[in-house]
C-alpha cells in the first residue's frame, strides 16, 4: 500500500493485486438481487424463455455501460465527481447525483442486512423460533394472529418488524432492530476502516463465501424430494410470454440494476488500478460472472421451492386423508397418498353429501408452485419455511443467512465507496481529519438516518426506497454518463484513452453500442418505466390483522404525502445535474477569460516563460 | 328359607341382565355423559405399532379407572365401571363412567373431564401415544408451557459477534497509533546516532577539503586520463 503520510503529497491508494480488484467489483455487482429477484423474474416470465431478453439486455446494455465506467475510472484515476468534472465541468452534477443515490441506497440496504443479522442470531435455537406459534395470554390456545396466518409470517411481521397496519402509523422505534442496525453498521465500518486496504482483505471472504454456500445448497437441494418439480417449473420455457413487452422491460431493468452501474462505486474501484490495465477483459468478466451467478443461484432456490411446494401438497392431502378416515371410521392407513384419488372418488360417489360436508381443501401442486415470492418475502418467509422441514434446520438457516449477509456486505462496500471517494474529492471534510474518523462520521450519519426504518412502519419505507430510489435516478444518471463520455468527451478521445490503457482500440461492437444502441435502450427503458409507473396510483400491500381476508395482505394506495416523498426521491438526486451545469454556465458567462479549465494548460507557466524571454533580451 | 336356590339364581340372572341392559343403554354414541376416544396407533408408532385387541381395551379401562380414582379420591372405581361401546376399525369408541356406588348412575361429564386432564400424561404413556394420537373428542389438551430460557439465545450470539467486531475496531484504531509512537522512538534514537556520525564525517571533510570550495567535484578528475590521446 503506497501511502506516504509523512511527505506532503499523498499517493493514491491501490489494490494489492488484480484478484482483489476483480473480487471487489464482482462482489459489488453480485448482491441480494441475484438471489432473490432474478429467480422470481425467471419464474413469472416463462422460465427458460426469460434468459433470451436477459442475455440480449446484458450484451447490448449491461456490458457496454460496465466497460465505460471501468475505463473512465481507470483513465482519469479519480472518483466519480472528479471524472465527470474532468470530462466537462458542466457534467460535474452527474458525480454528485451518483453520490446522493449511493447514500440513499446505503441506508435502506444496510437495514435489510440488519434483518438478515437478526435472523442469523435466531438461527442458533432449537427449535427454530419461526417454526412454532407462541401461546396466548391464558395458555389455552395459540396466539390468534399466528394461528390465522403461519408461524413464519408471524415471526417476520410481528416478532421481527412489529409492523403497523399502514405507512402512516409510525409507531415507535424497536430496540432490537436498532441493536441489529448498529451491529450491521459496525461490521461495515470495521471492513472499511482502512479504506480499500482493509476492504480488499475483507472481500476475499465476502465475495467468495456465497459461492461456497450456493454450491452446498445446490448439492443438498437437488437431493430433496420435489426438487425436480421445482426445477422443471422454473426452466420450462413458455415462449409466448416473450410477446409481452413488460418482459423485455423487466429484463433490461434487472440487468441494469444488477450490475450496479451509475452508483459511482465502480468508477472509484477502477481508479485504484494501474494506468495500463485491460479493463475490457475486466468488464466482460464481471458482467458474465454476475449473470452466471444469477442463473447458478436460481437452481438451489427453485429446488428448495419445489421441495416446499411438494411438502405443502402432501400435508394438504394428508389432512384430507385424516378427515376422511376419521369421518368414515376406516382403519388407519387404509387411505394412503398413493390410493387417495381412488378412495376419494369411491367415497364421493357413494356418500356425496357427507364428503361435501367435510369441506376438504383442494390440493393442487401447480397452485403451490405458483406461490412465488421475491425480495424479503422470499428470504424471510418462503425460505425459512422450507428450512424448517429440512433435516438439520439450524445448519441450513445459519448458512443461508451468512450467505445473504456476505452478498449484501460486498455490495455495501461499493455503495460506501460511492459516498466516501466523492466526499474526499470535494474536500467536504477538512484534510486534517484522519481517514478512519471520516469513515466513522459517514457511517454514523447513515446509521442515524436509517433509524427511520426501525419504526413500526419501517418495512413500508424500505419498500418505498427500494422501489423508487434504486430505479429512475440510476437510469437518468447512466444516460448522462454515456452521453457525456461518447459525445462530450468524444468517441475519438475515448478510443485514444482505451488504446493507451489496453493497447488496442475498441472494436465496432463496443462503438456501436456506446454511440447508438445503449443510449437508445436506456431512453426506451426509462420512458417505458415512467409510463408504466404513472399509469396507476402506486399501491402497497399491508399486514393488517383486522382485515377481513387476513392473512391476505391488504393492498392500499400510498397517501399523498408519501407520494410526494416518492417524487422527491426520484427527482432530488438528479436535480444536481442541471443545477451544476447551470452554475458553471453562469460562472463562465460572468468571467469569460477563465475559459475552459484545460488540464494541460497552466497560465502561470506561460507568464514565467515570458519573463524569462524578457530577461534574456 | 324365604327363597329357594333356583329363585336366587333367577334373581341374580335378572339383575345381571338388567344391569347389562342398563349398561348398554347408558353407553351409546352421543351419550350425554360419555366421551369419544380416537387412537392413531400406526401414525404414532409406524412399524412398532401394536394391534388393538381386547387386552388393550382392558388396559384402557383400567387406566381410566385409575384416572377416576386419582381424581375422586375415596371412590373405588373398578374396571367394570368403565363401559365401552361402538368400537370401529378406526380404533375409536365411546366410553362412559359409572359410579362405583351405583352401577346405573353415570359420573358427571365435568368430573370425567377433570380426571382425564389430570392424568392425561399417564394415560398417554400407558399406550406410548401423545396428545395428538390419543384423542378425547371434546377435551382439549392443555398446551405445554413454552421453554423460555432466562437469556434469549440470540442475545448471546449477538454478544459474541459484536464483542469480536468491537475488539477488532479498537485494535485496528489503536495499533497504528502505538506502532507510530514506537517507530518515532526508534527513529529518534537512529537520528541521534546519525548526528554523531555526521559530526565525525564533517571533521573528516574539514581535514580532507584542501580545495575547501563546495563546488569542487572530485569525480571529474578521472577525465584527465581519457583526454590525453
Amino acid at each position: 500500500m503506497a501511502e506516504t503520510a509523512d511527505s506532503g503529497v499523498k499517493e493514491r491508494a491501490k489494490w494489492d493485486n488484480k484478484a482483489q480488484y476483480l473480487l471487489t467489483s464482482i462482489g459489488f455487482a453480485v448482491g441480494l438481487g441475484n438471489v432473490w429477484r432474478f429467480p422470481y423474474l425467471c419464474q413469472i416470465y416463462g422460465g427458460g424463455a426469460f434468459l433470451i431478453p436477459y442475455l440480449i439486455a446484458l450484451v447490448f446494455q449491461g456490458l457496454p455501460l460496465l466497460y465505460l465506467e471501468l475505463a473512465v475510472g481507470q483513465r482519469f484515476r479519480v472518483g466519480s465527481i472528479g471524472v465527470w468534472k474532468s470530462i466537462s465541468p458542466l457534467l460535474g452534477g452527474v458525480g454528485i447525483a451518483s453520490m446522493i443515490v449511493s447514500f440513499l441506497v446505503c441506508i435502506f440496504y444496510n437495514t435489510i442486512l440488519s434483518w438478515v443479522l437478526w435472523y442469523f442470531f435466531h438461527s442458533f435455537q432449537n427449535p427454530l423460533p419461526w417454526s412454532q406459534c407462541p401461546l396466548n395470554e391464558n395458555r389455552t390456545g395459540y396466539n390468534v394472529e399466528c394461528e390465522k396466518s403461519t408461524p413464519v409470517n408471524y415471526f417476520w411481521y410481528r416478532e421481527t418488524l412489529n409492523i403497523s397496519t399502514d405507512i402512516e402509523t409510525s409507531g415507535s422505534m424497536h430496540w432490537w432492530l436498532v441493536v441489529c442496525l448498529a451491529s450491521a453498521w459496525c461490521v461495515v465500518y470495521i471492513c472499511f476502516i482502512k479504506g480499500i486496504e482493509s476492504m480488499g482483505k475483507a472481500v476475499y471472504v465476502t465475495a467468495t463465501f456465497p459461492y461456497l454456500v450456493l454450491t452446498i445448497f445446490l448439492i443438498r437441494a437437488t437431493t430433496l424430494p420435489g426438487a425436480t418439480d421445482g426445477l422443471m417449473y422454473l426452466f420450462t420455457p413458455k415462449w409466448e410470454i416473450l410477446k409481452n413487452p413488460q418482459v423485455w422491460l423487466d429484463a433490461a431493468t434487472q440487468i441494469f440494476f444488477s450490475l450496479s452501474v451509475a452508483f459511482g462505486g465502480l468508477i472509484s474501484f477502477s481508479s485504484y488500478n494501474p494506468a495500463k490495465n485491460n479493463c475490457e477483459r475486466d468488464a466482460v468478466i464481471v458482467g458474465v460472472i454476475n449473470s452466471a451467478t444469477s442463473i447458478y443461484a436460481s437452481i438451489p432456490i427453485f429446488s428448495i421451492l419445489g421441495f416446499k411446494a411438494t411438502n405443502v401438497y402432501n400435508s394438504c392431502r394428508m389432512e384430507n386423508i385424516l378427515d376422511l378416515t376419521n369421518h368414515f371410521e376406516l382403519a388407519e392407513q387404509n387411505i394412503t397418498l398413493e390410493n387417495y384419488d381412488q378412495w376419494f372418488d369411491h367415497l364421493n360417489s357413494t356418500y356425496p353429501d357427507q364428503v361435501a360436508s367435510l369441506k376438504l381443501r383442494p390440493c393442487d401442486l401447480q397452485k403451490f408452485l405458483d406461490q412465488s415470492a421475491s425480495g424479503t418475502g422470499l428470504a424471510f418467509i418462503v425460505f425459512t419455511e422450507a428450512v424448517i422441514e429440512m433435516p438439520g434446520s439450524q445448519v441450513w438457516a445459519v448458512l443461508f443467512f451468512i450467505m445473504l449477509f456476505s452478498l449484501g456486505l460486498s455490495s455495501m462496500f461499493g455503495n460506501i465507496e460511492g459516498i466516501l471517494t466523492p466526499i474526499n474529492d470535494l474536500k467536504l471534510l477538512p484534510n486534517w481529519i484522519p481517514h478512519e474518523v471520516k469513515t466513522a462520521i459517514i457511517c454514523m450519519i447513515c446509521f442515524l438516518t436509517a433509524l427511520l426504518f426501525t419504526l413500526s412502519s419501517g418495512n413500508y419505507w424500505v419498500e418505498v426506497f427500494n422501489g423508487y430510489v434504486g430505479s429512475v435516478p440510476l437510469l437518468i444518471i447512466a444516460f448522462f454518463e454515456i452521453i457525456g463520455v461518447v459525445y462530450v468527451h468524444g468517441m475519438k478521445n475515448f478510443s485514444d484513452d482505451i488504446y493507451f490503457m489496453t493497447g488496442s482500440r475498441p472494436n465496432i461492437y463496443w462503438k456501436a453500442c456506446w454511440m447508438v444502441i445503449s443510449p437508445l435502450m436506456l431512453l426506451v427503458v426509462f420512458v417505458a418505466y415512467v409510463v408504466v409507473q404513472a399509469q396507476k396510483h402506486p399501491t402497497y400491500p399491508t399486514w393488517n390483522p383486522n382485515y377481513d381476508e387476513f392473512p391476505e395482505t391488504k393492498v392500499i394506495p400510498y397517501p399523498d404525502w408519501v407520494f410526494a416523498i416518492i417524487i422527491l426521491l426520484c427527482v432530488v438526486p438528479v436535480t444536481s445535474i442541471p443545477l451544476v451545469a447551470l452554475y458553471r454556465l453562469i460562472r463562465r458567462v460572468r468571467s469569460p477569460d477563465r475559459g475552459d479549465l484545460n488540464n494541460y494548460c497552466n497560465e502561470g507557466f506561460e507568464i514565467e516563460t515570458q519573463e524569462q524571454n524578457n530577461r534574456r533580451t | 328359607m324365604l327363597y329357594s336356590q333356583g329363585e336366587m339364581l333367577e334373581k341374580i340372572l335378572l339383575l345381571f341382565c338388567l344391569s347389562s341392559a342398563l349398561a348398554e343403554n347408558l353407553c351409546r354414541p352421543d351419550a350425554s355423559n360419555g366421551y369419544k376416544v380416537r387412537l392413531s396407533i400406526k401414525r404414532a408408532l409406524g412399524d412398532e405399532a401394536y394391534v388393538w385387541n381386547q387386552d388393550e381395551m382392558f388396559l384402557f379401562r383400567a387406566t381410566l379407572a385409575f384416572a377416576m380414582r386419582n381424581h375422586l379420591s375415596g371412590q373405588d372405581f373398578q374396571v367394570s365401571n368403565i363401559l365401552v361401546c361402538d368400537e370401529t376399525p378406526r380404533v375409536s369408541f365411546w366410553f362412559i363412567v359409572t359410579s362405583p356406588l351405583d352401577a346405573t348412575r353415570p359420573v358427571g361429564k365435568e368430573d370425567v373431564e377433570e380426571a382425564i386432564r389430570k392424568s392425561r400424561s399417564r394415560i398417554n404413556s400407558a399406550f406410548l401415544l401423545t396428545d395428538q394420537t390419543l384423542e378425547f373428542i371434546g377435551i382439549i389438551p392443555t398446551l405445554a408451557a413454552p421453554v423460555s430460557p432466562d437469556t434469549p439465545p440470540w442475545l448471546i450470539v449477538f454478544g459474541v459477534v459484536m464483542g469480536s467486531v468491537g475488539a477488532g475496531i479498537i485494535v485496528l484504531l489503536v495499533y497504528p497509533v502505538v506502532h507510530k509512537r514506537l517507530k518515532k522512538d526508534e527513529e529518534e534514537e537512529e537520528l541521534e546516532e546519525e548526528e554523531g556520525e555526521e559530526e565525525t564525517r564533517r571533521v573528516k571533510t574539514m581535514e580532507n577539503g584542501a580545495a575547501g570550495d563546495g563546488a569542487h567535484n572530485l569525480s571529474f578528475t578521472d577525465d584527465e586520463r581519457f583526454t590525453q590521446m
